[in-house]
């Protein structure tokens, strides 16, 4: 029998409350706000409260899925991302680079967002760059 | 306390103890156990409040026929309290280790009773009857006060942050995510229904603990309106909420009532 909590940060945009995970027997079952955190002091948004909800949700997605004749497959990695880059590659041929935007994410990194529109301006050749914040 | 909880865990009187630690040098909530004393080495208790029956309900629901000890103020002592009497924990199922509040708490939360019936730290701090923040609203004229509260309650990110850290929410299902009667997608929530009925909803619940406030990314002075609640429900059915293990809550008395609302047009 055990019951301990977790300090991290939530992950769902910038901003970066504190949070305490609450675990139970091992299993996630809530989320309390950090009240001594420095960001966030105690509070947190309606997605913060439910951070815990989506790790073990049987929506998730954990693996790569290609899409044929409308049915979702199971991929690996290396044939989920030759797939994309080749299907960039083709519409980038037919229809020129600002045919293309870039999505980039607040639960990334400052530098794997860096990257992403490094990406998009260097090998794809647009500026269409932005964030899931503004989906 | 360290002692006491040692003692506890050891001889097996209780199984667990839900109190406070030092963990990456904040205070975290955590359950204490005989396999791992010696995590008491960083048992804490702190100004910081977390709420403590929030966690022992949990853990309670899975372990109904294990003792656990819990640290308690005078506020989680009154919340014990009434959770005994909603059937939501059972009394010889816990051990309470009392905390009295040091006078800066207590005058911060305007605590009327800052201490529980017994404790092992702290020294008894006279309780504050009357609430300076209340009386600051009673004083406004009644269409000031109407324009406070809609302009408070307009600051509302809807994010339930008051209702899911707050110890005396246990219900399953909750009227404030009824679609026919709280909108999705909107925001803030309908003013003032929405706060309005979480604060009916408090009647002979609210233990006056504060969590709420704490919590509310908007600082809406929830506590104010809750403390205003238990008033009511003081003078008109004189009922303290948490003081008592004898009397029924309000809300879970059936028949009829009459009530002369004397000073509704003040």
């Amino acid at each position: 029998m055990e019951y301990k909590t977790v300090l991290t940060t939530c992950g769902y945009c910038g901003c970066g409350c504190g949070i305490y995970l609450e675990v139970l027997d091992g299993e996630l079952v809530g989320t309390l706000p950090c009240k001594t955190d420095s960001v966030s002091q105690g509070g947190l948004c309606i997605k913060g409260w439910n951070i815990h909800e989506f790790v073990n949700n049987s929506d998730r997605l954990t693996k790569p899925l290609i899409k044929k004749d409308g049915q979702f497959n199971e991929a690996s990695w290396d044939e989920a991302l030759d797939y994309v880059a080749s299907c960039l590659k083709k519409i980038k041929a037919e229809n020129g680079s600002d045919s293309i935007a870039f999505l980039s994410s607040a639960k990334c990194t400052n530098e794997e967002n860096y990257l992403l529109q490094k990406l998009a301006r260097a090998v794809a050749g647009t500026n269409n760059v932005d964030h899931c914040a503004r989906l | 306390m360290l002692e006491k909880v040692k003692e506890l865990l050891r001889a097996g009187e209780i199984s667990g103890f839900i109190g406070l630690r030092l963990q990456n040098g904040h205070p975290a909530p955590h359950m204490f156990t005989k396999d791992h004393l010696d995590d008491l080495g960083s048992l804490l208790v702190g100004d910081v409040r977390y709420p403590l029956n929030k966690t022992l309900l949990k853990v309670a629901n899975q372990y109904p026929e294990l003792i656990f000890g819990v640290m308690v103020r005078g506020c989680d002592e009154r919340g014990l309290i009434e959770l005994f009497k909603w059937n939501q924990l059972k009394r010889d199922r816990v051990v309470p280790i009392g905390v009295a509040c040091p006078q800066g708490l207590a005058e911060a939360c305007e605590c009327y009773k800052p201490y529980p019936a017994q404790w092992l730290v702290g020294e008894k701090t006279e309780g504050i009857s009357k609430s300076k923040r209340l009386q600051k609203v009673e004083a406004m004229s009644q269409k000031e006060r109407l324009n406070y509260w809609l302009d408070e309650f307009n600051k509302c990110i809807k994010c339930y942050g008051c209702r899911d850290v707050c110890p005396m929410c246990f219900c399953e299902v909750c009227s404030l995510e009824d679609r026919n009667f709280i909108l999705t997608g909107k925001l803030p929530p309908e003013n003032p229904t929405f706060h309005l009925s979480r604060a009916v909803h408090m009647v002979g619940r609210c233990i006056d603990c504060g969590l709420c406030e704490e919590a509310c990314p908007s600082s809406i002075p929830v506590r104010t309106l809750y403390k205003k609640v238990n008033e009511i429900v003081k003078d008109y059915f004189d009922y303290k909420t948490g003081e008592s293990s004898e009397g029924k809550s309000p809300l879970n008395i059936l028949g009829e009532v009459t009530l002369e609302l004397s000073d509704v047009n003040k």
